[in-house]
């Protein structure tokens, strides 16, 4: 589409659910967008990012979602609509501030948090419901199932986060995020001219509406339960809670965001719409209680389905124990029963099977002739595995460091991180990182393990990181190194972006979310300051990054730390940067299975570009995915992989 | 709004490859046409670590009606386009059944890690004895031909709407690609598309 700003309003375009959430915010006229990249939120931020100026928008990458739960926070203090917006475990990061923000209360401008969960882990390494988190914090939470309704529901979010003075959470998932669907565009803010202005509220009679400045005392919790029971009140009559069924349904699903499709596709495809209702909640917490309440009367049997945790279900049914014994006669079904699971993703499939289960009934997919022919013929589909990318500079890394802390000898192992070399834990690093948790814990793991020499421990420690991760959580484990004498290396992968998310910048880059030049955050700099060693390495230079590594790790004490300089591949591409090398195999020095290399080649250091040729036996490029980085010729052992100067 | 019809309600695409061959464009731009159109579409690509080399799908539920959610339900596909021969038969294997029409780019991309890739020989005679109409476009060699395999999905594009399988016209397209691809660089996509448009009617 042209513009995610395009006044247009009554047109219908197509927007992935992140885009749609940003023209929400815009629509609803925000002055302040802030965040740190995270799939599956990552490409809402730059949406907003790329209409700022014409909008009047600061939309900022924050170095992680605390700092930019923080940024959007004081925009309201001081008067301007704000979104944060952040994955799953990003309200980890950030909790400490929500949960203070909800004892002072927000300014008179509102605050919405977009925060998306991801089922099956498509693009995370945990399946944190985020919803758990809210309802500890006690704020406001809507979940949307499509992305016309996540750009109404963050609109409406901002009037109830000002309505009762709090964030509102609004929860999506990968589903969300990532499916375009069809968005009729709203209307524009009129007003493009926001004044902020940071209050000076002191009342000595009324503490809870002065400074933004919380207290442990029942007199700025109290009031927080009060907004949380107005939010339920509003809820009771929102438009985002529909009920689609018959008066007196046999069985009521109860069910929110991304599955409120599922249950009707499945209710659909089963011809049961005489037999199920289905209620389908947008404002999940505080649980509209009168609301549920009334639709539980009208049922024996109720079916809960959801993404994750049994979130809503165990809302209901604390709901029907306080209302017994009118509800004594319900029977639930749902994750609790087994119906459902608590982990991976919720499909329509999954919601038929377990209907069929409630409703003793059958349901045939495909023809029988073919379906055996299918499953039969998709023997022969092989497994997939995921790659880093051919090019890509992790590869060379941890060739080297396989190669350092064997030659080193003393069992020396990586703690992994977040990010693209997150994959180190498997094939494609070489299986070299060992331990892998949040952001930052890399190098956090490697001050714990460094620290245990009385108890004889002594194997050497190399961290792993990104280097937009870096700034995001790894500079406070660093000091903690060089402050407690702690004996690791911390090796920053610094491929100049952060590129699992998309290649969003950072504070290393010199570029802001705008695409504004910004001032670089020197990493090497910085390193030094807190007074570790630091190294310089190309990881395409095998030979030099390997007698470093090895230097370093003999050296055995401190916090050291090594910068694997090279761009990403896929950035490289993205500039129509050209490739070093044309690379081709020689088929009078491949030996093939004789070589008694075992396919060194293409079995374990398995770049993409790289095949085996069954009929010829001989390794051979792909010319289409080689991105001529020249690492495979390095590491033959026959010299067979020739690089030429490409022109 | 356009006087196209859907056949079945709602209409299942699937496009099924490997990461970084270009199926969310590929996917956007199809959604974007249908949209044109008048239709109500879901398009679910995927995103995040799956893109690096993993089998990767999208998936487009199209409606005249009604906002479905994305995903394909088993046994349920109308139309599948395959940017490779083993991921098209993974996909058929899920979602395939009598009536599916397949559009297949024959180009193998091998996996990574020492796992072998099958006879492809026996994955196409799968794939002609699960599909209703099973066509074979050879898209990369032709982007190989045109200089870049870059074009291997805007080629595949072409013989998509060539094909006439969805309720998608070039006419529909063109100002697609227009907006996506400024200047010099539309001239070259067109005559990508083109050539789907020419590969697929000698299919």
């Amino acid at each position: 589409m042209a513009s995610i700003a395009m006044d247009k309003p009554g047109a219908t375009v197509l927007l992935m659910g992140n885009e749609a959430v940003a023209r929400g915010a815009i629509e609803a006229g925000i002055g302040v967008a802030a965040a740190y990249p995270g799939s599956p939120t990552s490409e809402v931020l730059p949406t907003i990012a790329g209409v700022a100026k014409e909008m009047n928008i600061h939309a900022e990458w924050s170095v992680n979602e605390k700092v930019s739960a923080e940024v959007a926070g004081a925009a309201s203090f001081a008067g301007i609509r704000s979104l944060c917006i952040m994955k799953q475990n990003g309200a980890n990061v950030a909790a400490d501030f929500i949960v203070n923000a909800n004892m002072t209360g927000l300014g008179e401008a509102g605050m919405v948090i977009f925060i998306s969960d991801d089922p099956g882990g498509m693009t995370s390494n945990n399946e944190e419901d985020s919803r758990t988190i809210t309802k500890w914090f006690d704020n406001p939470l809507l979940e949307a199932n499509n992305a016309q309704e996540a750009k109404e529901m963050i609109k409406w979010a901002y009037e109830v986060s000002e309505a009762v003075n709090l964030i509102v959470f609004v929860r999506g998932v990968t589903r969300l995020s990532y499916t375009r669907g069809n968005v009729v565009l709203g209307e524009l803010p009129e007003e493009k001219e926001k004044k902020a202005h940071f209050p000076d509220l002191w009342d000595m009679y009324n503490p809870t509406k002065s400074k933004f400045t919380s207290g442990p005392f029942p007199i700025f919790h109290k009031p927080l339960h009060e907004k949380l029971e107005k939010a339920r009140e509003i809820f009771e009559t929102s438009t985002f809670n529909r009920y689609m069924g018959p008066e007196h349904p046999e069985v009521l699903i109860i069910t929110c965001g991304a599955c409120t499709s599922y249950s009707i596709e499945a209710v659909e495809e089963l011809k049961a719409g005489d037999r199920v209702g289905v209620l389908k909640l947008g404002t999940t917490w505080p649980l509209p209680e009168k609301l549920v309440a009334k639709h539980l009367a009208t049922t024996t049997k109720v079916f809960f389905v959801e993404e994750m945790d049994p979130f809503v279900e165990r809302s209901v049914m604390e709901l029907a124990a306080s209302l017994l014994p009118a509800t004594s006669a319900l029977t639930f079904y749902g994750k609790r029963s087994g119906h459902l699971t608590p982990y991976n993703e919720q499909s329509t499939n999954l919601v038929i099977n377990a209907l069929m289960d409630i409703l003793a009934m059958t349901y045939q997919p495909r023809d029988l002739t073919y379906d055996k022919v299918a499953k039969e013929a998709v023997a022969l589909v092989p497994s997939r595995p995921i790659n880093m990318c051919a090019g890509c500079p992790h590869r060379a890394t941890f060739w080297a460091i396989k190669k350092a802390l064997k030659l080193d000898g003393r069992d020396g192992l990586v703690t992994g991180d977040i990010g693209c070399y997150s994959l180190a834990f498997a094939g494609p690093g070489f299986f070299q990182a060992r331990t892998m948790h949040a952001m930052g814990s890399g190098a956090g793991v490697a001050n714990g393990l460094g620290s245990l020499k009385q108890f004889g421990f002594d194997q050497p420690v190399l961290a792993v990181t990104g280097d937009s991760t870096f700034y995001h959580a790894v500079m406070p484990a660093l000091v903690n190194g060089v402050y407690n004498n702690s004996n690791f290396i911390l090796l920053i992968l610094d491929n100049s972006a952060t590129a699992m998310t998309g290649f969003q910048p950072h504070p290393g880059t010199g570029q802001l979310a705008t695409g504004d030049p910004a001032t670089v955050v020197d990493m090497e700099a910085i390193c030094r300051a807190m007074g570790a060693h630091v190294e310089l390495c190309e990881p395409f230079d095998l030979e030099h990054s390997t007698e470093t590594l090895l230097k370093m790790i003999k050296e055995d004490s401190g916090a050291r730390v090594i910068i694997m300089r090279h761009m990403c591949q896929l950035v490289k591409v993205k500039r129509k940067i050209p490739a070093k090398y044309k690379m081709h195999v020689d088929p009078e020095r491949c030996l093939g299975d004789t070589c008694g290399c075992d396919r060194l080649c293409t079995r374990i250091l398995g770049c993409p570009g790289l095949m085996w040729d069954t009929k010829a036996g001989r390794a051979a490029i792909d010319e289409v995915l080689c991105a001529g980085c020249g690492l495979c010729a390095d590491i033959c052992p026959a010299g067979a992989i020739i690089r030429e100067e490409a022109i | 709004m356009g006087t196209k019809t859907l056949t079945k309600e709602p209409f299942n695409f699937i496009v099924a490859g490997v990461g970084g061959q270009g199926n969310v464009l590929l996917s956007a731009f199809v959604g974007m046409a249908l949209v044109n159109e008048g239709f109500m579409v879901s398009v679910a690509d995927t995103f995040g670590v799956s893109q690096r080399g993993g089998s990767v799908t999208s998936h487009i539920k199209i409606s005249k009606e009604a906002t479905y959610s994305s995903v394909t339900l088993e046994g349920k596909a109308d139309v599948i386009l395959g940017m490779e021969p083993v991921e098209t038969l993974r996909a058929l294997g899920e979602f395939g059944n009598p009536h599916v029409i397949t559009i297949v780019n024959p180009r193998p991309v091998h996996p990574t890690g020492g796992v072998a890739y099958p006879d492809l020989e026996e994955v196409k005679k799968a794939i002609i004895k699960l599909s209703s109409q099973a066509k074979f476009v050879n898209a990369t060699e032709e982007a190989l031909k045109m200089g870049n395999p870059i074009y291997t999905n805007v080629i595949l594009l072409g013989s998509l709407v060539g094909a006439d399988v969805l309720p998608i016209s070039k006419e529909s397209m063109v100002p697609i690609l227009e907006e996506r691809f400024p200047g010099k660089v539309f001239d070259t996509n067109m005559k990508a598309f083109n050539k789907g448009l020419e590969l697929i009617a000698m299919a």
